[in-house]
């Protein structure tokens, strides 16, 4: 069952699976597990992200394509469903249509692009895709009436999805981790920690979007270890090669980039439904281009489960590293050349410096060095690659 | 095999690089069930008239044709699909990849199911057994789950060849095979390249340097010189020819053997 859901991939390291098993555990249980809306919004955006990401990864580290226009069909999708739902009203039927008027729109431009660009050199792919990101950046900067320029546009969210929508009469229970730690902590009282959740339109996106989420990777991992999959790690690894054994590559590199194109597009859907604000600086903003590249990086190319590790990393990072360096400086004696530089509006700088000290280390990402090191420690080296579950096992699989 | 149409044939092939001619008007026709062996000392142009034949270079001029289908237009992948089935002389594989993966994408290519993505490439039983059963036959089942690149340069040799049998082409091209292979492994490869030539159905096409291996496998050999046909017939007859004495055997008698 697992095996078959997994497609046969597993972590491959304990520690890996142990944190992955966090992360999804919280992500589940999440509404109950923090109140407030700050860590509420922020586990959304990671469900967000790891479809975006991992579909980047599938591009990136599984067939070495690089491509700079993946934040144009993620701002693609949220716009669709923004300048739908800003015509049409509030429905499910707008969103719907929105949706699938940005999917033709993305398949198009993917083809377009891959089509005309991934017969040449790699380089030239990564330079197109990069001027028409840009392109399509100012364009929608520049169509006020249509997109509303850099003020971006309100999406209207159905009301099952917004916060006035209470499906439920009675609140549930919340155990809140924050206020368990400072309890065991002694900090507080426990009867602090239980709190209570109302149910709103707002916890079911979220639960659409990590729905979503999970069934991306599953069908992701699903496709990399499928014989297509196969093929695209061919083409890594030696396109001429790959040619030579009559695989049509540029037929298989398009394929890719259509698809993963059409996975953010869905995560620009999502986004734009959970945050029910789209501007072209957190969609189409070449600054998150190079987020997505940071935390494909970050997480272990090539890997699908470093999507989840950099996402969640580099959100935490993002959202938390400025309190951690305010408490920080509030330990530093005040105006002294430490406390500035540790100042909390120097987050990226410290964050820039976290990521470099991580590629150095971890020149793999998280996930490579941490199945690096269960296939040196000899207890877990049998862990088997690959899979099966009801059949017997033959002696070389 | 006189009058039969012949498999594979190249018209008046040609490549030129600006004013150099690596391969120069080379016309020839293959036969069913024959193993023809090219010599010709280095930078003669066999491996670019190989790379002419499987597509991966376009011919400046002439044609390749097979079974009288013009492929001259065709990428390499189109050919291979056709039945052009090549092993590289540089090592020239997956290194990233296991060995029992390699061979796994090359009958996945021959099975065509390299679009499939809704299922789990290690259960398709049909395709993973083909490919383990090819590394027996190559005795390299005990490499099934190493990195080729951490694999030794023999073995790699042999996995070429395992890819190329995978691919079970019509007509199988051999860039010296046995090329810094250790002397125990050279018979393995010889074995197989007879074995298929035993069949009788395909078209075998050698570059190979050993004058004892070409000797006793060839049906016939064709010597390229300076990327033109200087010589093509009968082994014996060929070898003794004077013009391939002087060209190639006299010449290069030291490196080739």
């Amino acid at each position: 069952m697992l095996a078959n859901l997994l497609s046969g991939d597993y972590p491959r390291s304990r520690i890996l699976m142990v944190i992955l098993a966090i992360i999804m555990g919280i992500l589940a249980f999440g509404p109950f597990l923090f109140p407030g809306v700050r860590a509420f919004s922020m586990m959304g955006m990671i469900c967000v992200f790891i479809i975006l990401v991992a579909s980047y990864d599938l591009m990136l580290g599984y067939t070495h394509i690089v491509s700079f226009a993946h934040t144009m069909f993620f701002g693609i999708g949220a716009y669709g469903v923004a300048m739908a739902t800003a015509s049409w009203g509030k429905g499910f039927d707008a969103v719907l249509l929105g949706a699938a008027g940005a999917m033709v729109v993305t398949v198009v431009l993917a083809l377009l692009l891959g089509l005309l660009s991934l017969r040449v050199k790699a380089i030239f792919f990564a330079l197109v895709t990069l001027a028409v990101a840009f392109a399509f950046l100012s364009l929608v900067t520049q169509l006020y009436p249509i997109t509303g320029g850099e003020d971006g546009m309100r999406v209207h969210v159905p009301r099952e999805l917004g916060p006035a929508f209470r499906p439920l009469d009675d609140t549930l229970a919340g155990f809140s981790l924050p206020d368990a730690f400072a309890a065991l902590l002694g900090n507080t009282s426990w009867q602090e920690v239980f709190f209570e959740v109302r149910i709103t339109g707002r916890t079911l996106m979220y639960y659409v979007a990590f729905g979503a989420s999970v069934l991306v990777f599953l069908f992701l991992l699903r496709v990399v270890n499928s014989p297509f999959g196969k093929v695209l790690q061919a083409i890594r690894e030696n396109e001429f090669r790959a040619q030579a054994l009559g695989y049509n590559t540029v037929l298989y590199r398009t394929a890719v980039v259509v698809l993963s194109a059409l996975l953010a597009c869905l995560a620009g859907v999502l986004f734009a439904l959970i945050n029910r604000y789209v501007n072209p600086e957190n969609t189409l903003a070449f600054e998150l281009m190079v987020f997505i590249l940071l935390m494909c990086v970050m997480g272990g190319m090539g890997t699908l489960y470093g999507s989840v590790i950099g996402v969640t990393l580099f959100l935490l990072a993002q959202n938390y590293l400025q309190d951690l360096l305010k408490l920080l400086v509030e330990q530093l004696p005040p105006d002294s050349a430490l406390a500035h530089l540790v100042g909390p509006e120097r987050w990226l700088l410290w964050f820039g410096l976290l990521f470099v000290l991580s590629v150095y280390f971890f020149p793999s990402g998280v996930v490579g060095q941490l199945r690096l090191w269960a296939a040196r420690s000899p207890r877990t080296s049998n862990t088997p690659e690959a899979v099966d579950t009801d059949e017997p096992r033959t002696q070389y699989r | 095999m006189a009058y039969e149409q012949p498999v594979l044939e190249t018209r008046n092939l040609s490549i030129h690089f600006g004013g150099h001619k690596a391969v120069n008007d080379v016309s020839c026709q293959f036969h069913r069930g024959t193993l023809t062996t090219i010599v010709g000392p280095n930078g003669a142009g066999k491996t670019t008239w190989f790379n002419l034949l499987s597509g991966q270079l376009r011919a400046s001029h002439g044609k390749v044709l097979l079974h009288g289908e013009d492929l001259t237009s065709m990428s390499a992948s189109a050919r291979a699909d056709k039945g052009l089935g090549r092993a590289f002389q540089l090592t020239n594989l997956f290194p990233g990849l296991s060995a029992l993966e390699n061979v796994r994408l090359a009958v996945a290519s021959q099975h065509h199911t390299g679009h499939v993505f809704w299922q789990v490439s290690a259960r398709r039983r049909d395709i993973a057994d083909r490919a383990y059963e090819l590394l027996q036959t190559v005795s390299l089942a005990h490499r099934a789950d190493n990195l080729v690149a951490n694999l030794p340069h023999g073995d790699q040799r042999k996995l070429e060849v395992a890819l190329l049998l995978a691919l079970e082409p019509e007509v199988f091209m051999f860039d010296e095979p046995t090329a810094g292979m250790s002397v125990d492994e050279v018979p393995v490869i010889l074995e197989l390249i007879a074995e298929i030539k035993a069949r009788k159905d395909k078209v075998v096409l050698l570059v190979e340097h050993k004058m004892d291996v070409v000797r006793s496998l060839s049906d016939r050999i064709v010597v390229l010189h300076n990327g033109e046909l200087v010589a093509d017939g009968e082994p014996a007859e060929v070898i003794a020819s004077p013009v391939v004495q002087e060209a190639y055997l006299g010449a290069t008698q030291g490196e080739a053997s």
